[in-house]
């Protein structure tokens, strides 16, 4: 890419010709303040906070949108831009609902933070102020529209979704995001993935917050709570106490888990694992029996309920096996249940999951194989962190402490379900051995065709005399183009990954926000994958069906992957949800 | 926020989907087709509800919210049926001046709708406008091609009475 040379703030910088001012601003280590830009979710110049004076030019330039050229003389920090900025905020705060004591975003929001570094007066202007009702009649999301700010960050991201459900409505003084003919959210076909939570720079999205309910459970006698940590938790949680994004804190948050007074800390890592065994059991019968193919995952809520939607004709291609969240619920509510003497009705499944969709799949049909719903509560990973700081757990300080067994034992196939490619790649593992006969070791079992952030990627692997094709999505609109190659025959899979959240869970809507000055120069996709990827190599054991309380549970309760009563504790239905 | 449908039953006839089919079809490959596609749709059946929104949805490929929000962007789009009887009242400058403001509340709570919309049995819709052009009349409002000056709110039931037929 051809270079061209600008001076910023007097600086020589050299940047790509196709660089905006924002991106070339940045390599002379000169931030720029923003609100609606963020990186291949928003690019409209719509907000006026990155606004720069360009020698030359008769008004302010949006840095954010505005291309570099050669020999540009660029202003950032001047008394007329401090002026115009301090202003925008000002008009901002003059229609919002200026809550910041009680609002879930207080601390990281990015509006409280630009408002303080340019000292605005939060009254200068005052008038008529709409007001809207909170919409909280989706399972998983509040949308506050008293404290949004119109960037339209959360539209992008649902349309970068490939979905589109919200958007800006009317005009003027009286627009303002919403649903077609202002439907509430639960009405339209949102899949709950809770991409437009983690955009949003303000307080007006955010989940539905459980954690009392979860602190009601534990305070409980009669119930024996368990709690259950997704593979993608561990490698962001350490984000929300000011640890360096890539840090695994799996040690210390289950000592947190167990002082906040959880009865059994296990992980779905290990249910992840029986995923995996019902999972390559189905794939290799229906290879076998000439059976649907391609053979579609169901681990991602935000994706099947996707598929439910819009892909009605694919929803026979998904696997019947539930998500780990589920599996665990279910087992730890049968087989575990019994094992200790405890009524399925008294025990309370509680779910920490990277996920806002895991709230709504938690509560649809047909996921209760004790009697009792599988999983009690989901709670995502923001509100473990804000229940261990209620709690006043000095989270950085606490020793590394291990899962209890049995279901805490995991592989490294389960670790890596967290990441775009893992659920592909661990299948293959106990697909390729159960097929072959020959047992993976070293090199073997690492799939690196699977890996990686790129939103579409496909593999072929040979396994005995069988070439098995296999494609992985993540992102919605990348999981689109994937069914339409294959819908329309331009494309053909034995068996296909699919994750809502573009790189997967490590990147799902439950996990901790980090603003867009962090997003727009950071792939936080790629270091928290590499938590989960680091771990699965450091493990023993990195195949599902090595896991050995997975094989006891086989030996004395499930009989075999595929069996009648697997089907009944693991497995689950699907319907067509329409548009 | 309350929906925005209507509560007048769809009454799109065979004949009209044709047509909006056949215009979708000819703008399918337009770049901005959706502007058009509305303005066509509008002039098919008047309004713009749910029912032939979602077909523009389905029929361009894009989501429905965003043609609602296009729908519901341009003063020229209207998601509710217009009545029998058109009711527009003017509150330009002079008219406003003069107490337009004051007929306009009195007529939308005596038919119970907010502007753009039309009464359940479909007879009154009710709109503001912007200056009719008659300013020595102020204010002014219009029923279909009729049009009363010098309205004050004690005239609104008399004029009301003449469409009750």
């Amino acid at each position: 890419m051809e270079n061209v040379n600008l001076k910023i703030n007097g600086i020589s910088v050299s940047a790509p010709k196709d660089a905006t001012i924002l991106e070339a601003a940045r390599l002379a280590g000169i931030n720029i303040p923003t609100l609606c830009y963020l990186k291949d979710v928003n690019q409209i110049g719509a907000c006026r906070m990155c606004l720069v004076e360009v020698k030359g030019a008769r008004s302010f330039a949006a840095a954010c949108v505005q291309p570099v050229g050669e020999g540009m003389e660029v202003y950032t920090n001047t008394p007329a831009l401090r002026r115009s900025r301090k202003n925008t905020l000002e008009l901002i705060l003059s229609t919002h609902d200026k809550k910041c004591l009680s609002c879930s975003r207080s601390g990281d929001c990015e509006l409280q933070r630009l408002s303080r570094e340019y000292g605005v007066d939060d009254n200068k202007y005052t008038g008529e102020n709409p007001h809207y009702e909170l919409d909280d009649s989706a399972a998983h999301m509040i949308r506050d529209n008293n404290k949004c700010i119109l960037c339209r960050r959360c539209v992008g991201a649902c349309a970068a979704q490939g979905i589109g459900v919200i958007g800006p409505n009317r005009r003027g003084f009286a627009s303002h995001i919403g649903c077609a003919f202002e439907m509430d959210l639960a009405d339209t076909s949102c899949v709950s993935c809770g991409q437009c939570i983690i955009a949003c720079p303000t307080g007006a999205l955010y989940e539905k917050d459980d954690t009392e309910k979860v602190f009601a459970a534990l305070g409980d006698p009669d119930k024996f709570v368990v709690v259950q940590t997704a593979p993608a938790v561990r490698a962001a949680l350490g984000e929300s106490f000011g640890m360096p994004i890539g840090t695994n804190v799996e040690g210390k948050m289950v000592a947190a888990l167990r002082r906040l007074g959880f009865d059994k800390v296990f992980d779905t890592n290990f249910s992840a694992d029986l995923t995996i065994m019902e999972e390559a059991n189905e794939f290799i019968e229906r290879v076998q029996n000439g059976g649907k193919l391609p053979l579609i995952t169901s681990c991602s809520p935000g994706w099947v309920k996707f598929c439910e939607h819009y892909y009605e004709d694919f929803i026979d291609n998904l696997s019947s096996c539930k998500s780990p969240q589920q599996m665990f619920g279910a087992i730890a509510k049968t087989y575990y249940a019994e094992k200790i003497g405890v009524d399925p009705k008294n025990m309370y499944v509680v779910s920490v999951m990277p996920c806002t969709a895991k709230k709504f799949e938690h509560g649809r049909d047909n996921q209760a194989a004790a009697g009792v719903d599988d999983v009690d509560a989901v709670l995502t990973t923001r509100e473990l962190a804000s229940m261990i700081k209620r709690a006043g757990l000095m989270f950085e300080y606490l020793p590394d402490e291990e899962y209890d067994q049995p279901l805490g034992i995991a592989t490294g196939a389960g670790v890596i379900f967290g990441a775009t490619g893992g659920v592909m790649e661990a299948a293959l593992r106990t697909a390729v051995e159960t097929l072959t006969g020959e047992e993976l070791t070293g090199d073997a079992l690492n799939f690196t065709e699977v890996r990686g952030t790129k939103g579409i990627k496909e593999a072929t692997y040979k396994v005995g005399d069988l070439d098995v094709k296999v494609a992985v999505a993540s992102g919605l609109k990348n999981a689109r183009q994937l069914l339409d190659d294959i819908r329309a025959g331009r494309a053909n899979y034995h068996f296909v990954e699919i994750m809502a959240c573009p790189g997967g869970c490590v990147n799902g809507g439950g996990q901790p926000i980090q603003p867009a000055s962090v997003r727009n120069n950071t792939d936080i996709r790629a270091l928290r994958a590499k938590v989960l990827y680091d771990e699965d190599a450091s493990l023993p054991l990195r195949k599902s069906h090595d896991n050995p309380v997975i094989k006891e549970l086989y030996d004395t309760y499930l009989e075999k992957p595929g069996s009648h009563k697997a089907h009944e504790i693991l497995h689950t239905t699907y319907v067509k949800r329409g548009l | 926020m309350a929906r925005s449908t209507s509560t007048i039953p769809f009454a799109g006839t065979p004949e009209q989907e044709k047509r909006l089919n056949d215009v979708i079809h000819e703008h399918l490959s337009d770049k901005g087709a959706l502007m058009p596609v509305l303005q066509k749709a509008q002039d098919i059946y008047g309004y713009l509800p749910i029912e032939v929104q979602k077909m523009i949805a389905a029929g361009l490929n894009v989501p429905l919210e965003e043609v609602y929000g296009v729908a519901t962007f341009y003063s020229q789009f209207s998601l509710y049926p217009k009545g029998k009887y058109k009711i527009s009242v003017c509150l330009g400058t002079a008219c406003y001046v003069k107490g337009s403001g004051d007929v306009f509340e009195e007529l939308s709570k005596k038919l119970n709708i907010k502007s753009g919309e039309c009464t359940v049995d479909g007879r009154f819709s009710l709109d503001a406008c912007r200056c009719v052009g008659a300013c020595g009349l102020a204010p002014v409002l219009t029923v279909n091609d009729e049009v009363y000056g010098k309205v004050t709110v004690d005239d609104i039931d008399t004029i009301l009475a003449k469409y009750m037929d």
